[in-house]
């Protein structure tokens, strides 16, 4: 039995197939639509996030499955103090395959220990959320046709922005990859990606200031919302938070055939004037993150449809 | 001159970085064991220039040297059986470290699951790095040397 905890859990070549996947649901959903009929999806989500949990209830219905579980700690029995081994060995009575987010950083990780179906981490803490990342991907791959030989621009919260971080690591595997990283002093790529994973592994990248400076010659601008529950005082979020705002007049000097990418909700750093180039492809995304999310549900539960 | 009698059947932690004898003695849990334990602090070294020595009268079996590779890689054990040294074990970094440290990230699920294992693993052998199992939070020894 195989469970997801990181982007990294899947090989190049996994990826690749769980991709291809996910572009044959996008071009024939109807063959799809019973593959999972009887077969039920956990969502025990921890702490609220409307989108993933509606992405994936969204992925298992599409699938002919059904969904049960809960959207927030205070509504599951952890609020009365039962551990995450506990819950699991019980949901894994009523459900085939369970999604999991937490606000503490490895639960999933515990939960997939002690249980008997498989287990995806829909995001702990500031730590992994690999189906964002998968999104991601199956976005560039599928709109780009790639996912070697690209310039990325990564734009915003990159200190504290785990989606930031996965992508990184999940696309230094192929060849031709370089990074414009786009940040405030104040939230600059961690040391250790910096060192341990751009340097360490001689991937080429620049730090750069403005974003009109690096926007040229992207082929893919990764932004991030500036999340106010990463900070500490509210003085700083408010000081930091419009940055980075990308507007049409910026936008104008992008290529054509850039892509704008945002694991969304997007606060104010893409302009809604924006939304209609055809380059902004942020909404796009989220329906490929359905598509990705169906096709881990397909693998992980070993179910192939001819 | 400190004199310490020699021991029959058990084993010499030598090298020990001075001022480290008790932490070490602790961390093997030597103070659960009822055998003779000599610590030695601040003898001289010509390698070192002062070191610790600590001395355990039991069985070899006792010693978890997986603990003793982590606290320090570099101490020189001897095994002692009939008065004699037997054998030298050479000390290595262990691939993971179940319940010595614990993670100090306040994000992580161990925090608030205490009945958790506290795991750490090798993720980088030659900065010797250890991250905690859940959290991937580092650990740096600040024995290292």
């Amino acid at each position: 039995m195989r469970h997801l905890m990181s982007p990294l859990d899947l090989s190049v070549d996994e990826l690749d197939e769980l991709l291809n996947l996910a572009n044959d649901i996008e071009k024939h959903p109807e063959k799809y639509a019973h593959a999972c009929d009887g077969k039920k999806l956990a969502t025990c989500f921890y702490e609220p996030s409307t989108r993933t949990r509606l992405s994936f209830e969204a992925a298992m219905l599409n699938l002919g499955g059904s969904v049960l579980g809960f959207a927030s700690a205070d509504s599951s029995s952890a609020a009365k103090g039962e551990s995450v081994s506990d819950t699991i060995r019980i949901i894994s009575c009523y459900a085939d395959i369970c999604a999991m987010r937490h606000p503490k950083e490895g639960a999933p990780l515990v939960a997939s220990q002690k249980s008997r179906i498989p287990v995806i981490n829909a995001g702990d803490g500031g730590h992994q959320h690999p189906t964002q990342t998968l999104t991601d991907l199956l976005t560039i791959r599928s709109l780009k046709g790639r996912l070697d030989n690209m310039t990325i621009g990564l734009c915003g919260d990159l200190k504290f922005g785990r989606t930031v971080h996965s992508l990184i690591n999940a696309l230094i595997r192929y060849p031709g990859i370089r990074f414009v990283l786009i940040s405030p002093e104040e939230l600059k790529i961690p040391s250790y990606i910096r060192e341990d994973v751009l340097k360490a592994k001689q991937i080429p990248f620049t730090e750069v200031e403005r974003l009109e400076d690096a926007i040229p010659e992207l082929d893919v601008l990764y932004m991030t919302r500036v999340q106010k529950e990463r900070f500490f005082n509210e003085e700083d979020y408010v000081r930091l938070k419009d940055f980075y705002i990308l507007t049409r007049e910026k936008l104008s000097l992008a290529k054509e055939d850039m892509l704008v990418l945002h694991p969304l909700p997007r606060v104010n750093e893409i302009s809604v004037e924006v939304d209609d180039d055809p380059r902004a492809v942020y909404f796009k995304q989220a329906q490929y993150g359905v598509y990705v999310r169906m096709a881990l549900i397909l693998t992980l539960l070993g179910i192939s449809v001819e | 001159m400190l004199n310490i009698s020699g021991i029959h059947e058990g084993f010499v932690l030598d090298h020990i970085q001075a001022g480290m004898s008790l932490q070490i003695y602790h961390d093997l849990k030597l103070d659960r064991l009822d055998c003779t334990v000599a610590i030695i602090k601040n003898a001289k070294s010509n390698k070192m220039g002062k070191k610790d020595i600590l001395k355990v009268e039991c069985p070899i079996e006792a010693l978890d040297l997986d603990i003793l590779g982590f606290i320090d890689h570099n101490i020189t054990v001897n095994v002692i059986k009939n008065d004699k040294i037997v054998a030298k074990k050479e000390l290595q970094l262990p691939k993971q470290v179940k319940n010595v440290i614990k993670c100090k990230n306040p994000r992580c699920i161990t925090s608030i699951e205490q009945e958790l294992d506290q795991i750490f693993i090798l993720t980088d052998p030659r900065k010797e790095v250890y991250r905690c199992k859940y959290c991937e939070e580092k650990y740096t020894n600040p024995n290292r040397r």
